[in-house]
C-alpha cells in the first residue's frame, strides 16, 4: 500500500518539477524564474522527505532541513539583489 | 498488531497522495495560470500545504510504522510554513518593482493587474537612501 502511495507522491513531484523547468526556461519575467526556482526547491524538499520514508533513514531529513533553508536564503538573495541591486548593504 | 499497522499505513498513504495531489496541484497552477500576481498563488498554498501534508505522513510513518520519534518534520514544516510568505512577498515585490520601470509586463487578465492605491500612493517596494534616513551614504 505504502510503495503505491510513494510512487504515486514521486511521480507528482516529478511531473511538478518538469512543470517548473518549463516555467523556468518560458518564464517572461525574472520573477517568475526566481518563483519557478523556489517551487523547484520545494518539490525538491518533498521528494527528499519521500525518500527518508522509502528507505526508512532519518538521516535524509537533515537534508532536507539544509536545504529548505538555502532555498529560503537563495530566494531572498534573487529578490534583494534584483530590488536593490546589492545582497548585504 | 496486523491490523493496526495496516491502519497506520492506510492512514499515511492517504496523507501522502494528499500532499502529492497538492504538489502537483501547486506545479500546475504556476504553469497554467496566466499573470505572475496570479501564478504566485500555486507555489506557495498549494505547493507549500502538499509539503506540509507529506511531512504529516512522514512523521505519522516512523511514529507509528517504524516506532521512532522525530521532529524533523515538526521543525522542517514549521520554517517552511514561516518562510513561504515571506519569499512569497519578496517576488511581488520584485515584480513590482520591474513593472514600475517597465522592465515586466503584465497580462491583460483582469485578475492580474496590479491594483492602485488611493491618494496617489505608490507600492512600496524600493527606496533609494536620502536625507535623513539611516542608509544615507551621500553625506560621507
Amino acid at each position: 500500500m505504502i510503495a503505491y502511495a510513494l510512487t504515486f507522491g514521486f511521480a507528482a513531484l516529478g511531473f511538478g518539477l518538469a512543470m517548473n523547468l518549463w516555467r523556468l526556461f518560458k518564464g517572461p519575467g525574472v520573477a517568475d524564474r526566481i518563483l519557478a526556482l523556489d517551487t523547484m526547491v520545494i518539490n525538491v524538499i518533498g521528494i527528499i522527505v519521500l525518500a527518508g520514508i522509502a528507505t526508512g533513514s532519518g538521516t535524509a531529513f537533515e537534508a532536507a532541513l539544509l536545504l529548505a533553508m538555502v532555498g529560503f536564503v537563495g530566494t531572498v538573495a534573487y529578490a534583494k539583489f534584483l530590488l536593490r541591486g546589492d545582497i548585504i548593504e | 498488531m496486523s491490523a493496526d499497522v495496516s491502519l497506520a499505513e492506510w492512514l499515511v498513504s492517504a496523507v501522502i497522495v494528499l500532499g502529492g495531489g497538492f504538489a502537483l496541484v501547486g506545479s500546475w497552477g504556476l504553469v497554467r495560470l496566466p499573470s505572475l500576481m496570479e501564478r504566485l498563488h500555486g507555489p506557495t498554498k498549494a505547493s507549500t500545504l502538499g509539503l506540509g501534508a507529506m511531512l504529516v505522513g512522514s512523521f505519522l510513518w516512523f511514529q507509528l510504522v517504524e516506532g521512532v520519534w522525530t521532529t524533523h518534520e515538526l521543525l522542517i514544516s514549521v520554517f517552511l510554513f514561516v518562510t513561504a510568505p515571506i519569499s512569497a512577498n519578496m517576488i511581488a515585490k520584485v515584480h513590482l518593482h520591474r513593472l514600475r520601470h517597465g522592465e515586466a509586463s503584465e497580462s491583460g487578465s483582469s485578475a492580474g493587474r496590479v491594483p492602485s492605491l488611493p491618494g496617489g500612493n505608490d507600492w512600496a517596494t524600493h527606496q533609494a537612501p536620502h536625507e535623513g534616513t539611516p542608509g544615507d551614504f551621500a553625506g560621507d
